[in-house]
């Protein structure tokens, strides 16, 4: 990691310098590491020192960073930021760029076909309702801080917000999923820009610890108003949403016994799947749309320079309003979504960790990029739990992973940025332009 | 000075704190004419560039704008937007404010922000695809493919603006503020960094925009053989105030812009006075 960046215009100087690189990585490591892991002392039984060498663990982990740094230079040489030299040979490349063209589809046909490939895995299927789940608030939260470039820490308060609209309103008063699903998207949206107002002459840093302690309010106000939220206690007996009307039990009226089909506990978990990839999609549509439309366009002008934003007469207030109400209508869907899928809520579904998560999965994706939010919330979310079985280490190597991806793509897995509009062709614009906002 | 105002600055004061930046400063700019201010570094001129576009609210006086309507327009009443949006005042920066990751289009599009929002049915049409937002777009491009022709950067319209060379950053830049369709275009030192090829270039614009398009300019500028060359009026100011206005052959002898700019740089007062032999 503290190679130097090879600016070689030949290959074979490009390997020689790799080689120089990895060497000296090897020699930071040996020098470290013999200190460290190469001599073990001890105290003694009487209190004398003791010590021993362990050449071969020493040579074992030099040899890891000799090969491992041959290989993150290699890797950051291939995938890295356009201007790197590219040592991959022509053919993989264009192999690349065909995956390319053709991943999008592939995961969409994937995704649809994920219910019928693992019908008797439940766990998968849960695991996918999840990803899914993060899928489309990452997609929502990629509106704010993608598009309009403004820091929010705080998303999971439309989340709440969602989810408890829906929670309350069905408990209550009885209301169905399909009328509650609007409405919680509105109230987020409502609450999206009664935060918004009094965040807007904020940039940066302080944007992002407003946006952290209106997050922290919602949660602490859901805990202490216990009359109308229950409080810690939360909302249970939240109803299961329906068929449009049809519940997806094992009743006369049900949906297994009307279709005259043997009644599964998985119909609803297939449903449910189905109905979060309609909404994940709903949020994808609906954000592809915006982003080529004049208020799209201004979001990306805003997070590009604010001040020329002014200059050319875009309200700048509106416009960030209309990006953080966007914001929490869709993080409003998901949280009634939450709602009815899991029959019971509470202020502990939505702490500080959900935010960070999501904003996690928006800047891992590459800030802006639909493609790359949906690969980072399956990376994310379903590669959490591909590290189950390393228990203690879980953690660690999660985290590993992330500052790996970063180092390799500091603008995240899709870091480029696609016209919204063109004259002769679409050209990728190099993240290296395109600006983060500034709150 | 005769003809018709589009500009009238009465009286402007801009105060920061203890300092005076400009002081009672009084100057017009006419229609459909080239107006220029100059004076040496930190006379006030970016100072009163950003009271008549709204970056500043003005300590005191007037800035009044008149359309060719009739209407009149209090700027120093409107805010921020505003200016831009319901005057109909553009302007460039000093320092090049494109969007540098959008492409050229993009940036042209972003400027007709307002005309497309209102065709658009502020988004509910244009997300559902109405027709009639699709003309608009439609004639959005075409009004944005005919600046990028006529600043010469059409056939890198769909390249990022952050990619471009300085000279192009620049044209792009009036032409995205001309796309906003301006009464009063506002440059600030267009001509700075520019080579003495790009600056004829752009002199030659400029007199386009007045003479075909009919807008009237006020521009600060350094350079002076683009300012002697295509101002019709000339405001010079030195330590916020203005201590001559006249056309460039007026300004050239007068003995106290010649003063002005020999006390603050040599180099620039040598240039007033070659750049009118």
């Amino acid at each position: 990691m503290t190679a130097p960046s090879t600016n070689t215009a030949k290959p074979a100087t490009g390997i020689l310098a790799l080689l120089k690189t990895a060497f000296i990585n090897a020699l930071v490591a040996l020098v470290l590491f013999s200190l460290m892991v190469g001599i073990r002392t001890e105290a003694g039984s009487s209190g004398q020192l003791t010590y021993w060498t362990r050449f071969g663990e020493l040579a074992s982990l030099v040899a890891i960073v000799f090969g491992g740094s041959i290989v993150i230079e290699l890797l950051r040489q291939w995938i890295g930021p356009t201007g790197a030299e590219k040592l991959v040979p022509p053919a993989l490349q264009s192999g690349m760029s065909l995956i390319g063209r053709y991943l999008t589809p592939a995961l969409l046909i994937f995704t649809l076909l994920v219910p019928v490939i693992f019908y008797d895995q439940r766990y998968i299927l849960d695991l996918a309702i999840l990803v899914l789940t993060y899928v489309m608030l990452g997609w929502g939260l990629n509106v704010v801080v993608g598009l309009a470039g403004l820091l929010d820490l705080g998303y999971v308060a439309f989340y709440a917000v969602g989810a408890y609209s829906y929670g309350l309103l069905a408990t209550n008063f009885g209301w169905s999923f399909w009328i509650c699903l609007p409405l919680a998207g509105i109230l987020a949206a409502f609450w999206g820009v009664l935060l918004g107002f009094p965040v807007l002459r904020l940039r940066g840093d302080y944007l992002a610890i407003v946006t952290l302690a209106f997050g922290e309010i919602i949660r602490l106000v859901i805990i202490n108003w216990q009359e109308l939220t229950g409080g810690p206690n939360g909302v249970s007996g939240i109803p299961r949403p329906t068929f449009f009307g049809i519940p997806l039990d094992n009743s006369d009226e049900g949906f297994a016994a009307r279709l005259g089909i043997e009644y599964s506990p998985t119909h609803r978990i297939v449903f449910l799947f189905y109905l979060i990839l309609a909404l994940a999609l709903l949020t994808n549509w609906v954000t592809i749309r915006l982003r080529r439309l004049p208020i799209g366009r201004a979001w990306e002008a805003l997070r590009e320079d604010e001040v020329a934003c002014r200059a050319l007469g875009i309200n700048t207030t509106t416009t960030k309003l209309t990006a953080f109400a966007t914001g929490a209508m869709f993080g409003g869907f998901a949280g009634a979504f939450f709602a009815t899928r899991q029959g019971f809520i509470s202020p502990e579904s939505f702490t500080f960790q959900e935010s960070a998560l999501v904003l996690a999965i928006v800047v891992l994706g590459g800030m802006g990029s639909q493609l790359g939010v949906a690969l980072a919330a399956l990376a994310m979310i379903g590669g959490f739990e591909l590290f189950r079985g390393l228990e203690t280490y879980r953690m660690l190597v999660f985290g590993m992973a992330m500052v790996l991806i970063m180092i390799w793509r500091p603008r995240g897995l899709i870091g480029h940025r696609a016209p919204t509009v063109f004259l002769t062709k679409a050209q990728a614009i190099s993240s290296d332009l395109v600006k983060e906002g500034h709150g | 000075m005769s003809g018709d105002k589009i500009l009238t600055v009465d009286r402007l004061t801009m105060r920061f704190g203890g300092i005076v930046a400009v002081q009672d400063l009084s100057f017009d700019a006419e229609r459909k004419k080239i107006t220029a201010l100059i004076g040496p570094n930190g006379a006030g001129k970016t100072t009163v560039f950003n009271c008549i576009t709204g970056f500043y609210k003005p300590s005191g006086g007037a800035i009044r704008l008149a359309h060719d309507d009739g209407r009149v327009i209090a700027l120093e009443r409107l805010n921020d937007f505003r200016i831009a949006k319901q005057a109909k005042v553009a302007r460039t920066f000093q320092n090049i404010r494109l969007f540098p990751g959008m492409t050229a289009l993009e940036n042209l599009m972003v400027a007709q922000h307002n005309a497309l929002m209102r065709a658009s049915g502020f988004t509910l049409l244009g997300l559902v695809g109405a027709p009639g937002y699709r003309d608009a777009e439609k004639r959005a491009i075409d009004l944005a493919t005919d600046w990028l022709r006529r600043v010469n950067l059409l056939d890198r319209a769909d390249d990022a603006a952050g990619n471009f060379a300085y000279g192009d950053q620049r044209r792009l830049e009036i032409a995205r503020a001309m796309c906003t369709e301006p009464a009063l275009l506002c440059l600030d030192e267009p001509a700075a960094g520019l080579n003495a090829r790009e600056s004829a270039a752009l002199s030659e614009l400029l007199l386009s925009i007045r003479n075909e398009l009919g807008t009237s300019i006020l521009l600060i500028e350094h350079d002076m053989s683009v300012v002697m060359e295509i101002s019709d009026h000339i405001v010079v100011m030195d330590h916020g105030v203005k201590i001559a206005e006249g056309t460039p052959r007026e300004v050239r002898d007068d003995p106290k812009v010649i003063a002005a700019y020999l006390g603050a740089d040599e180099e620039e007062a040598v240039a007033v006075m070659e750049s009118g032999t």
